[in-house]
């Protein structure tokens, strides 16, 4: 398949994953901070590749995995109305939240509709306008353009019976966080794309700076990534700590310009809940007061929902890179796709979820 | 060739609750409507069941229920995969496929034009299959209790002599066939889907199996160890049951596995993984390792299995389990899914 196959050249990989282990001097601890990234990483087998030369932390950058148990709870709150239709993602359905899941309350009657892109649930609101309709708008600074889109367009069109419950956030402060954790081990990041895309990488530029720490914008595809963390072993081995792009078929330095004006317009930044991590300041976005009339917390009065999360599940040190899902006493066992007890292993991109599909006979030596 | 009759015509143009109720209409929908359109002289002694004769030999049973929304999409209707996904199901015990059952259930309001549509799509298919529907039921549940139609068949079949076809008789070194490309019929619909729509050439794969197993059969007779339609869950999931049910491994290839391009765009596009995407028209086949080339050569003589392909071959390590080598060189589990696949956020 064109504009895919090139990126899955097996020479090329083969060359690339040669070239890191005779450049790496020691096993560099790398994050990659998307769950699209994690999800390549271990379904093509390469951070086992590159055991020894470089040890891939799986950064908390899957937005099912971090939605925070309190978005969930109010999610199926509004789901349960009779007169809302309530679209979502396909992977944000089964996220356990603590009466159950979407899919369960589906179950139970509520119409719940899987959607791919909100602008799908903005024209289920035109064609239903004797129903309310809800999205979920959930994602980082990637899928915020499209959410923030379907807001200004029901604002532009006075579309009345649409409204987003929103759980938006975003990847710098995360970063932040983690290198502000004394014990942190991690020497390196990837740089998720698919957000440098809409952002632009100058918020990097910063940190790197500050933590004097290599960054590399890479993509997903299997050859991205090996060309990325081939390009951080660089760094590292040479002291340096640049941002670097390697994502240039799709990233510039000022990202989309208009997306981010579309975004700046919709939202404004918020102190956020992170499921597993706790409150991150400034790492949300949430609705204008001038578009709260699509503010579905506000239409639903669900804001006096409010959760504490179970701590039988180590998705916080997991999220952070602090230990691997195999080092989880829960994993495989009390914890499992079928019965997740934390969010990690719900989204096919969640690093628990990546590791039950295609690693956990491997880690049990079968 | 298709069947040109207009639809016989009634006094109403959707399904009451009266269609169903065992009275005149109920009547009538079965003497103008089914028993012509599907007419055999088993059907047409209109019986509370078949009077069969007993043919010699084993036979298969099978029985499988359709639900697919919506029940017309690209490539076929719910008819289509009533006829062939039951006759596959026989074809793939070895059976040559004789009778079926007809079970309808209706839901007050559904169109008698598209009751009619897939009436003549099952006695084309039917046709075709060399099948005969020889008994059936009508049920009509309430507007709101029913996704416009489910319906049912069950099938008898004969099976051929000199064949075995089961899971117990996968042994290590087994060859495994496929068909062909995989994921057709799982994206065909999902294009359709509500919410979901995206524009695409993609048809179902849907077919009748039986001609193309049957050349495989009376060529590789017992060295035909097991069969396995991949419909629901797909590839993946067949190999995993099969691999389950007879305590051996499975190792396939990545890059064998045949995905048109169209499809696996699509498949790309919505984040799902065309092994456990369902397919209507493809098959698995476990064959003796030393006669696995030859029957590759023949499947590819048949329309049906001219893009077969060996995808892997059956192993003593890791009973129950499929794992696939990546075209990288690195090798991963390819396990069960535990619902449906859900395509990924970003």
């Amino acid at each position: 398949m064109k504009f895919v196959d090139e990126y899955r050249d097996p020479r090329l990989a083969r060359e690339l994953v040669a070239y890191i282990r005779h450049r790496s001097s020691r096993p560099w601890p790398i994050m990659e901070i998307c769950g699209g990234q994690t999800h390549t990483l271990i379904r093509y087998g390469i951070d086992r590749l590159l055991e020894g030369a470089v040890t891939l932390i799986h950064g908390p950058g899957c937005p099912v995995c971090v939605t925070p148990l309190e978005k969930i709870d109010r999610a199926l709150a509004i789901a349960r109305q009779e007169e809302v239709i309530f679209t979502t993602f396909g992977d944000m359905m089964r996220v356990p939240g603590t009466g159950g899941d979407l899919l369960s309350v589906k179950a139970r009657g509520a119409d719940v509709r899987m959607v791919y892109s909100p602008l799908d649930a903005l024209d289920l609101a035109r064609q239903h306008p004797d129903r309310e309709v809800v999205f979920f708008a959930v994602g980082f600074e990637t899928t915020a353009p499209a959410n923030a889109m379907a807001v200004w367009m029901a604002k532009k069109e006075d579309i009345r019976n649409f409204s987003v419950l929103v759980s938006h956030v975003l990847v710098p402060p995360a970063i932040e966080a983690l290198m502000e954790d004394p014990e942190t081990e991690i020497r390196g990041f990837i740089a998720p794309g698919h957000v440098c895309t809409v952002m632009g990488y100058t918020a990097y530029e910063e940190l790197a700076e500050r933590y004097q720490i290599p960054f590399v914008v890479a993509g997903f595809e299997p050859l991205d990534l090996l060309q990325g963390l081939a390009m951080l072993v660089d760094q590292l081995e040479e002291g340096r700590h640049e941002v670097q792009n390697q994502y240039t078929r799709s990233v510039c330095r000022e990202g989309n310009p208009h997306a981010r004006a579309l975004v700046e317009e919709v939202f404004e930044v918020t102190d956020m809940t992170w499921r597993g991590i706790g409150v991150i300041p400034a790492s949300g976005l949430r609705l204008r007061a001038s578009y709260a009339a699509w503010d579905a917390e506000q239409k639903f009065q669900v804001d006096a929902i409010h959760r504490e999360e179970s701590s039988a599940c180590i998705a916080g040190a997991i999220l952070q890179g602090k230990k691997k899902p195999v080092d989880c006493p829960a994993f495989g066992q009390l914890c499992t796709p079928e019965h997740p007890l934390g969010a990690p292993m719900v989204s096919s991109e969640g690093a628990c979820a990546a590791y039950y599909a295609f690693r956990r006979f491997q880690e049990a030596g079968a | 060739m298709r069947f040109q009759c207009p639809i016989p015509i009634q006094e109403y143009d959707t399904v009451t609750l009266a269609h169903g109720g065992g009275g005149k209409l109920t009547q009538r929908l079965i003497r103008d409507l089914f028993a012509p359109t599907l007419e055999n002289p088993f059907l047409s002694e209109l019986h509370d069941g078949a009077l069969l004769p007993a043919p010699g030999g084993r036979l298969a049973f099978s029985t499988d229920s359709f639900v697919v929304s919506p029940p017309f999409f690209p490539g076929g209707n719910i008819g289509d995969l009533a006829v062939h996904g039951t006759v596959n199901d026989l074809a793939m015990c070895g059976a040559r496929p004789l009778y079926l059952s007809l079970s309808m259930i209706l839901e007050e309001g559904f169109r008698l034009k598209d009751l009619w549509e897939i009436l003549v799509t099952i006695r084309e298919r039917a046709e075709e299959a060399g099948v005969q529907v020889v008994t059936g039921d009508t049920k009509v549940v309430e507007r709101g209790k029913g996704d416009g139609i489910f319906l049912n068949t069950t099938g008898i079949g004969i099976i051929l002599d000199d064949v075995d076809i089961r899971p117990s008789r996968i042994r290590p070194g087994d060859r495994i066939l496929l068909n062909g490309p995989i994921a057709e019929h799982g994206m065909a619909i999902l294009s359709i889907r509500e919410g979901l729509s995206f524009e695409s050439g993609l048809e179902s794969d849907t077919a009748n199996l039986w001609p193309l197993v049957q050349k495989l059969l009376e060529a590789g007779g017992r060295d035909v160890h097991a069969l396995r339609d991949a419909t629901r869950g797909g590839v993946a999931s067949a190999l995993n049951e099969l691999a389950q049910a007879s305590g051996t491994g499975v190792v396939i290839q990545e890059a064998s596995i045949p995905v048109r391009e169209d499809v696996r765009g699509a498949c790309e596009i919505l984040g799902l993984d065309p092994l456990f995407v369902a397919n209507e028209g493809r098959f698995l086949a476990f064959v003796a390792p030393e006669r696995a080339e030859e029957l590759l050569a023949l499947m590819r003589t048949h329309p049906l299995g001219s893009e077969a392909r060996i995808i892997g071959e059956v192993v003593e390590d890791h009973p129950g389990v499929v794992r696939m080598e990546t075209w990288l060189g690195g090798s991963r589990v390819v396990d069960m899914l535990s619902g449906e696949q859900l395509p990924r956020i970003c």
